[in-house]
């Protein structure tokens, strides 16, 4: 198995992808209990949701902005509404879901606190995937070229990035410190997805997946 | 590499394939009348239906159409008084979306409509002359209900889905709200939970241009012998423009004249599009009863899901504890101004306020709210996907290698 591409495409794309897994998606397939109940919030084409149908029989809804996206998941049989993370969540009752899922979304929305909250309000449990701006490789950009940092998962120019409230994880933890949300796991993912041991993570790792619920 | 002969399904033999029969009849209420939701009963009545493909053994397939304020229940074949295809055969056929290969399509005549359901052009039994205006008001709800004792007549428990546009999909919602456990999933398309007053304000148009008519007689024009077709095409024009947009009118007509080389400087149909909405009209007066008109706008007008349950649309949906069983497939298009998106996404935040099982996609077109009916792949694409979905759900077997 090769690393992941290093391109430098969107983060988010439509085309369903016939190739390889995201590796944060199996990290998250990995921490969710068969036969639960999952929303996956900004699920693109719906490629997580039809894992987790496959593999552990959820009963899986999705959120997704892009019209193209969503095309493609409900035409796949997909339970997938065209809808903002930032608005519509708050039409959702309480502990709906046995899981909320976020995955590379959160970066991109106008509200993160706001969604965070919803996410743990909705859900019993939420799991959240983020890249992480703490990065070695994207601290060095800014320290050396003196540039918005592009890395393959972050490829917009700073300019045209939907992704607006880029963050560390120390930072996404502390935030999580704030609202009263408890840590159950994290899962750090290194350059490539190579799964790393937590050794300073907010320096080491490219990624992290976070299985989070209400104190 | 050629398929194995024996993986290969065989065609149907010719003998087994009924001829498709002419429409189908039932009598209903004939042992006690059907309670309307405007204090009337009605009873004994007529619905007519048509159906398409076998309902399989188990009666899990199912498919209901519901037709919109001028259709009728010839969905896939061709209508008796125009000689045109069925108004939904791009949607409706074998390995058409609702592919009657594998599902069993029943589309019903409403109640109120003018093809054999009864109405008010049908003879009212304590007189024997026809109801006109004494044909009692009714509402989406009682179209729903008469459909409802007509999937008893057919041994029909539950639907696998219902389906429609326009009225059409407001015949789904009610179908969904009023008995959720008799549908596995509904698809609501280019719709909305309530008619708006800018629409209830066309339909007034329309019924003012009937009434107005001095050959509608106070609705009795059928015992007088006249018939008010000056006002139904009028009411007729004005409808069929809000189901088309601005671009659609555009591309198709322009500013073209009709059959000369300049402007009459008279009042005659100058421009093309003048001349297709009097073609519309008068071809409208052909297949359709101007009371029916009247009694069908008017259900749709009376149609509020929120304000039937206490001003809050998501109290519509609850079902017991939990929120409803049905799986919801919501559609609307982009140029559609009579039943806008935002209309289809007050019924998907409804849903999402009892966690139903829903989707909902907005499909980009340029044709206005009849969208629905015309050539649309990517909306075809979305339904069958959805269908082959809640199928594996439901427990249906597959659909048959193509």
């Amino acid at each position: 198995m090769t690393a992941a591409p290093r391109i430098l495409g969107p983060l988010r794309t439509v085309q369903r992808p016939s190739g390889p897994i995201r590796d944060d998606f199996r990290m998250i397939v990995d921490l969710i209990e068969p036969g639960t109940r999952v929303l996956d919030v900004g699920c693109e084409d719906g490629r997580l949701l039809e894992l987790l149908v496959e593999a552990k029989g959820v009963d899986g809804r999705g959120i997704e902005l892009s019209m193209a996206g969503v095309h493609t998941a409900v035409s796949h049989g997909l339970s997938v509404i065209q809808g903002d993370a930032d608005t519509d969540l708050n039409d959702y009752p309480s502990a709906a879901f046995d899981y909320v899922v976020l995955s590379q979304t959160i970066q991109a929305t106008r509200d993160p606190r706001g969604v965070l909250d919803n996410l743990v309000r909705i859900g019993r449990r939420a799991i959240v995937s983020l890249p992480n701006f703490g990065y070695w490789r994207i601290r060095m950009q800014l320290l050396l070229n003196g540039r918005m940092p592009r890395t393959w998962q972050l490829g917009h120019e700073w300019w045209e990035t939907p992704n607006i409230h880029l963050c560390t994880l120390t930072d996404f933890e502390d935030l999580c410190t704030r609202l009263g949300i408890v840590i159950e796991t994290r899962r750090i993912l290194g350059r490539g997805g190579a799964r790393r041991t937590p050794l300073m993570p907010n320096l080491l790792a490219e990624q992290a997946v976070y299985l989070l619920s209400r104190r | 590499m050629s398929p194995d002969p024996s993986t290969v399904p065989s065609e149907p033999l010719l003998d087994a394939v009924p001829a498709p029969p002419a429409t189908q009849r039932v009598m209903i209420g004939a042992a006690s009348p059907m309670p309307l939701d405007g204090g009337d009963a009605l009873g004994p009545f007529t619905l007519a239906y048509r159906t398409y493909g076998r309902l399989s053994p188990d009666r899990s397939n199912a498919v209901l159409v519901c037709h919109a304020l001028t259709g009728d229940q010839y969905v896939a074949d061709h209508h008796p008084v125009t000689g045109k295809p069925g108004w939904w055969d791009t949607m409706v056929g074998p390995g058409r979306p609702i592919d009657t290969e594998r599902y069993f399509v029943v589309c019903a005549n409403v109640i109120g409509g003018c093809m054999g359901s009864t109405g008010p052009a049908d003879a009212d039994p304590r007189t024997g002359n026809p109801f006109g205006l004494s044909f009692p008001v009714i509402t989406v709800g009682d179209m729903v209900r008469a459909q409802a004792l007509l999937l008893d007549h057919l041994g029909i428990d539950q639907l696998f889905a219902v389906i429609g546009g326009s009225m059409g999909g407001m015949q789904v919602l009610q179908w969904a709200v009023a008995y959720p456990e008799r549908v596995f999933c509904a698809i609501p398309i280019a719709t909305a939970s309530r008619h708006s007053a800018q629409n209830i304000a066309f339909h007034e148009v329309g019924r003012q241009a009937i009434m107005a008519d001095p050959d509608w007689r106070g609705g009795a024009y059928l015992l007088e012998g006249t018939r008010p077709v000056r006002g139904l095409a009028v009411a007729r024009m004005a409808a069929h423009i809000t189901y088309l947009s601005e671009p659609a009118l555009h591309r198709k007509f322009g500013r073209n004249l009709q059959d000369r080389a300049r402007l009459s400087f008279g009042f005659d149909a100058d421009f093309q599009v003048e001349s297709y909405l009097r073609h519309q009209g008068s071809a409208f007066v052909d297949r359709f009863d101007a009371n029916s008109y009247l009694y069908i706008t008017r259900a749709m007008d009376y149609f509020d899901l929120a304000g039937e349950h206490g001003g809050h649309l998501a109290n519509a949906f609850r079902h017991g504890p939990k929120g409803t069983p049905v799986r919801f497939c919501l559609v609307s298009f982009t140029s559609d101004w009579l039943f806008p998106t935002s209309e289809s996404r007050t019924i998907v935040h409804a849903l999402n306020a009892v966690a139903a099982n829903v989707s909902f996609v907005e499909i980009e077109s340029d044709k206005g709210h009849d969208a629905f009916l015309l050539h649309e792949p990517a909306f075809w694409k979305v339904i069958r996907g959805f269908l082959d979905g809640c199928a594996e759900h439901r427990g249906l077997p597959p659909r048959a290698a193509e």
